[in-house]
């Protein structure tokens, strides 16, 4: 077959709404699109005019999976305008509320969204039928991660307890206590998750990507720090629009974020991992090696062992900063307003997500930019699908349609997240 | 596997943050029991199997915003026994709903470079203005064990069991002090549905309104009490009322009658 056109209106087991067109000639993959058609909801235009307390509470609705990155990449805007100091154990509390997130988003991907790809079923209660025991466990797992959710932001799903400045309750140290043993399970089915992701069968697949992360001199990053690539790029957070741009492509709506020096980037567990592994905890650098993987990865399908090796850090992480706890004094530190610019990045589950806000003395947001994990791989995503096409052209329709999902799911994408992004597919004949 | 002797369940998308539909995930507890008495027919944040319908119980999430959306919600209904809108957004047009309060073509070009190529409607509006609904389940997010209850009652022909009456009754039930009495904050409890068991408060901190209006309401007299007794300034009280349910009805007449 020299000509065919492989098509999925609508990708499953991604957040939000997408489709994939891929277009062969003369045996040579000659277009490729992440489509997407997710409503826009123009969260950057409603929130000029908020006051500027209010952003967690209203960016966490851009994303039901992710509302924790969030409302951290948020709040940090707003207290690096404010010239606030969040530290000690309300900043790590912050961290145990994120590795909450990664253990429920992360273990929901594995598990439910990306593990069905490599085991060929179509979703996780068919995966069920063959290891009812295996997905129990996986269920039990997310909700760990989801109870630290609860407990500390006070629901799962866009957490409530998140303010700029801190908390607006922090818990005692009895509370936190109580998550110490189902933690301790979670971390030994972590592992078990390592070992479970390895056996899986992966294409012979690598790509030369220009890895994008935060990286911190102290510890595996989930928010501060410097954006770091494996390319050269070493910059602070509030210098990001210097190195890096959303760009216009010439027949579509569609903003891409690009690095201005170069191009395409990826952002992501892949990357987070590869430009820190020096950072992880010694059990998840250890589970990492035992699983086969070197100290970077360049394999997209294998972004399930490194979810499967950040969780293993999640839990331990969590375990460590209870274990650490002390309760503060006050749950959170007062922020007076300035008009200033501020900027934020967090390291979401599925990538960096950075936010830019500029306030009035008032404390009235005057502008704001929000820039998506999805958005910045969305790029990247479009380049693995020609590569991967380009190599698999002989496989069957179905198959290779299949497979292409994969490629897209590699990624987790947040469909609803980038819904600021639309991309209009327009036929070249 | 299909299996035919189970009703059929489907969960739609239209303009929304998915997390409503991810609460059907987070019943880590009673996903696979809920799983082994229906089947899931169209679910594609959870499978790519699509089973085609009619379904016996369709769960709406999101707003209806483009102009194919508001076509698309009639052929969902014309396949759905029982259509269900779950969340904010659903019913009451949620936080997307704030561009009804300006001009849409004012907002696009704050987001897009290119606003000739955006299709969208000037409105983010609740399902039920565009057709018959049967039941909303409310909440930014929903309630997870609502939806349990909801998808148990309508199976099984009952009423759902959920709390119509306001925080304000979660709180007292709680025995939680008054955030607004003793702390001086802004509350919307008072006007908002029960369903979270008065979370923001367990908390301290103030109801932001995420269950929407409670029936029969009076946001006038709550608002009045605010700008009187607490000195809230008119863009405050707007803004309190403008959150994720503000295009619903009481909420949006108290937003505009202190807009002036």
């Amino acid at each position: 077959m020299k000509n065919r056109t492989i098509k999925v209106d609508y990708l499953a087991r991604v957040e939000g709404e997408g489709g994939l067109y891929v277009k062969v000639k003369d045996n040579k993959v000659a277009d490729v699109k992440l489509n997407i058609f997710e409503p826009p909801r123009f969260y950057e235009a409603f929130l000029r005019g908020r006051h500027f307390t209010e952003v967690p509470d209203i960016t966490a609705r851009i994303c039901g999976i992710c509302p924790v990155a969030y409302q951290t990449s948020s709040v940090r805007a707003m207290e690096t305008a404010c010239g606030a100091t969040v530290d000690g154990q309300l900043r790590a509390l912050r961290r145990l509320l994120y590795c909450g997130e990664y253990i429920e988003s992360h273990v929901l991907h594995i598990y439910m969204l990306h593990a069905p790809d490599f085991l060929g079923c179509e979703d996780v209660l068919d995966i069920a039928k063959v290891h009812p025991d295996l997905v129990k466990k996986a269920l039990r797992l997310k909700k760990i991660g989801n109870d630290i959710m609860v407990l500390l932001g006070g629901r799962e799903i866009h957490p409530i307890n998140v303010r700029v400045g801190g908390f607006y309750k922090v818990p005692t140290k009895n509370e936190l206590q109580t998550l110490v043993e189902p933690l301790t399970w979670a971390l030994d089915f972590a592992l078990a998750t390592v070992k479970f992701t390895a056996t899986l069968n992966f294409p012979d697949f690598e790509q030369d990507y220009e890895y994008v992360s935060l990286r911190h001199p102290d510890e595996y990053p989930l928010f501060d720090g410097r954006f770091v690539s494996n390319k050269g790029i070493d910059c602070a957070i509030d210098e990001y629009p210097q190195y890096f741009e959303e760009q216009h492509v010439a027949h579509s709506t569609s903003l891409h974020s690009v690095v201005k020096a170069r191009g395409a980037y990826h952002v992501g567990p892949l990357a987070r991992y590869s430009l820190n592994f020096d950072k992880l905890p010694e059990v998840a650098r250890k589970a990492a090696k035992k699983a086969g993987l070197k100290e970077t990865c360049f394999n997209p399908f294998k972004s399930i062992i490194v979810r499967a090796v950040e969780t293993v850090f999640a839990c331990n992480e969590a375990l460590r900063i209870i274990s650490e706890y002390k309760m503060p004094e006050r749950p959170f530190v007062d922020v007076t307003p300035q008009a200033a610019v501020g900027h934020g990045a967090s390291e979401a589950p599925r990538g960096t997500l950075y936010h830019r806000y500029r306030i009035g003395a008032d404390g009235l947001i005057q502008e704001a930019r929000i820039v998506p994990p999805t958005s910045q791989n969305q790029k990247i995503i479009e380049s693995d699908l020609a590569a991967y096409v380009g190599k698999h052209l002989k496989l069957s329709e179905e198959k290779l349609t299949w497979q292409c999902e994969q490629v897209v799911r590699n990624y987790d994408p947040c469909i609803s997240c980038s819904c600021h992004f639309l991309k209009l597919h327009i036929d070249r004949q | 596997m299909k299996d035919t002797s189970k009703p059929k369940v489907a969960v739609w998308k239209f303009a929304s943050c998915d997390g409503c539909q991810l609460s059907l995930l987070d019943c880590e507890d009673e996903l696979l029991a809920v799983a082994g008495a229906i089947e899931i027919a169209n679910f594609p944040e959870a499978s790519r199997r699509i089973v085609k319908g009619p379904y016996e119980v369709s769960l709406v999430e999101g707003s209806i915003t483009t102009p194919h959306d508001a076509e698309r919600i009639h052929g969902i209904r014309r396949q759905s026994k029982f259509l269900v809108t779950i969340g904010a957004c659903a019913t009451a047009g949620g936080i997307q709903a704030l561009r009804n309060f300006a001009n849409v073509k004012d907002f696009i070009p704050m987001v897009y470079a290119h606003p000739e190529y955006i299709h969208t409607l000037g409105k983010s509006t609740p399902i039920a203005d565009h057709i018959p609904v049967d039941f909303e389940l409310r909440g930014c997010p929903i309630n997870k064990y609502h939806l349990v209850e909801l998808v148990n009652a309508l199976l099984n022909g009952r009423k759902p069991n959920i709390p119509t009456d306001s925080v304000c009754m979660e709180c007292k039930r709680r025995g939680i002090t008054c955030v607004m009495v003793s702390a001086g904050m802004t509350c919307l409890g008072p006007v908002t549905q029960a369903g979270c068991n008065a979370l923001c408060p367990s908390y301290n901190r103030g109801c932001f309104g995420c269950f929407g209006p409670k029936e029969t309401p009076n946001p006038d007299s709550l608002a009045d009490w605010w700008e009187k007794e607490m000195h809230l300034s008119k863009p405050e009280i707007v803004r309190a009322f403008r959150g994720f349910n503000a295009y619903a009805e009481p909420f949006r007449k108290a937003s505009e009658r202190h807009e002036k």
